[in-house]
């Protein structure tokens, strides 16, 4: 069962690469960005076909190594 | 005195402080990330580089190494476990340093000498040292200290601020913050003192031909501290 994970930093966070994103599309003509904030995606493909099972677990690496909790938060998105 | 440098595959600072430890006086041994066990010893150190090329985040994949589980207890029963740089980055991921280290500010990579003060001299690594200002090296893309408003509450009460990035003569203002790091924080120590996690790099100041000696006065207070 796959299950997708996003991990974005925190609200407080400083991003300056999500910075340099903004400036970029700025110049290339999107002006009407508030903020960008950059973050990362995984998809796990899990031994479990029980959705809830699948999605514990993958929480688990999410605390354990996935995310920095000092700085990110994480949120399983979707199972299948 | 004896030592162990710890390599990860992506370390690249661990045979320049193999040979910084050795001029001093420590017996050092270099140990592969994939052993088990410690060797019997007084210090570990944590070598800068890019272990694991950096994946995820700095630091993040040599956390989970098998031997950091050695480090760790090591760390725990009071041993001395220094990190610089990368090692810095490996500290704050395996928890036994609070905070952690972001992109720099200005998303440069920063290779310069830079001065910092030492703050706190009650502990094994800069009790005794004659000087407060110290020329050390940086090399890194992510040495931007951050914590929570709370951690660094804890941090300042507990004195576990290492050392700052300052001006030759001292003064930790903004303008010498090389990193956008929080309160210009170079290194900080574990709550008990015996862990130090630093983004310079003493063994790059061992020679005159180098480009100064501040390392050295670094390194034979700490072998003196130790013996």
């Amino acid at each position: 069962m796959k299950v997708s994970a996003i991990i974005t930093l925190k609200k407080d966070v400083l991003d300056p690469q999500g910075k340099v994103i903004h400036q970029a599309l700025d110049g290339m003509g999107f002006k009407d960005v508030n903020e960008v904030r950059q973050g990362k995606y995984f998809e796990i493909d899990v031994k479990e076909n029980d959705p809830k099972k699948a999605q514990k677990i993958v929480e688990d690496m999410c605390n354990k190594l996935l995310a920095n909790l000092v700085i990110e938060n994480y949120k399983i998105i979707e199972t299948q | 005195m004896k030592s162990t440098v710890i390599t990860f595959p992506g370390s690249n600072c661990d045979r320049d402080i193999h040979v910084a430890l050795k001029k001093f006086g420590f017996n050092n041994k270099m140990v592969w990330h994939d052993d088990n066990e410690l060797p019997k010893c007084d210090l570990v150190v944590l070598p800068g580089g890019f272990s694991y090329g950096d994946y995820l985040r700095c630091g993040s994949m040599a956390a989970k190494s098998k031997i950091m589980q050695s480090v760790i207890n090591f760390a725990k029963s009071g041993g001395l476990v220094m990190g610089i740089c990368n090692g810095f980055q490996i500290l704050v991921e395996t928890g036994l340093v609070p905070g952690v280290l972001l992109r720099n500010k200005y998303l440069e990579f920063i290779c310069k000498n830079v001065f910092v003060k030492i703050d706190n001299k009650d502990n094994p690594y800069f009790k005794n040292i004659e000087k407060d200002v110290f020329e050390f090296h940086i090399a890194h893309n992510e040495g931007n200290y951050f914590c929570t408003k709370d951690q660094l509450k804890e941090i300042e009460d507990n004195n576990q601020v290492a050392i700052y990035y300052c001006s030759e003569k001292g003064k930790t203002e903004e303008t010498f913050n090389p990193n956008g790091s929080i309160k210009n924080i170079a290194g900080i120590f574990n709550k008990e003192k015996n862990v130090l996690g630093m983004m310079p790099h003493p063994e790059r100041m061992i020679d005159q031909s180098l480009s100064g000696e501040d390392g050295s006065l670094f390194f034979k207070n700490l072998i003196n501290n130790i013996k």
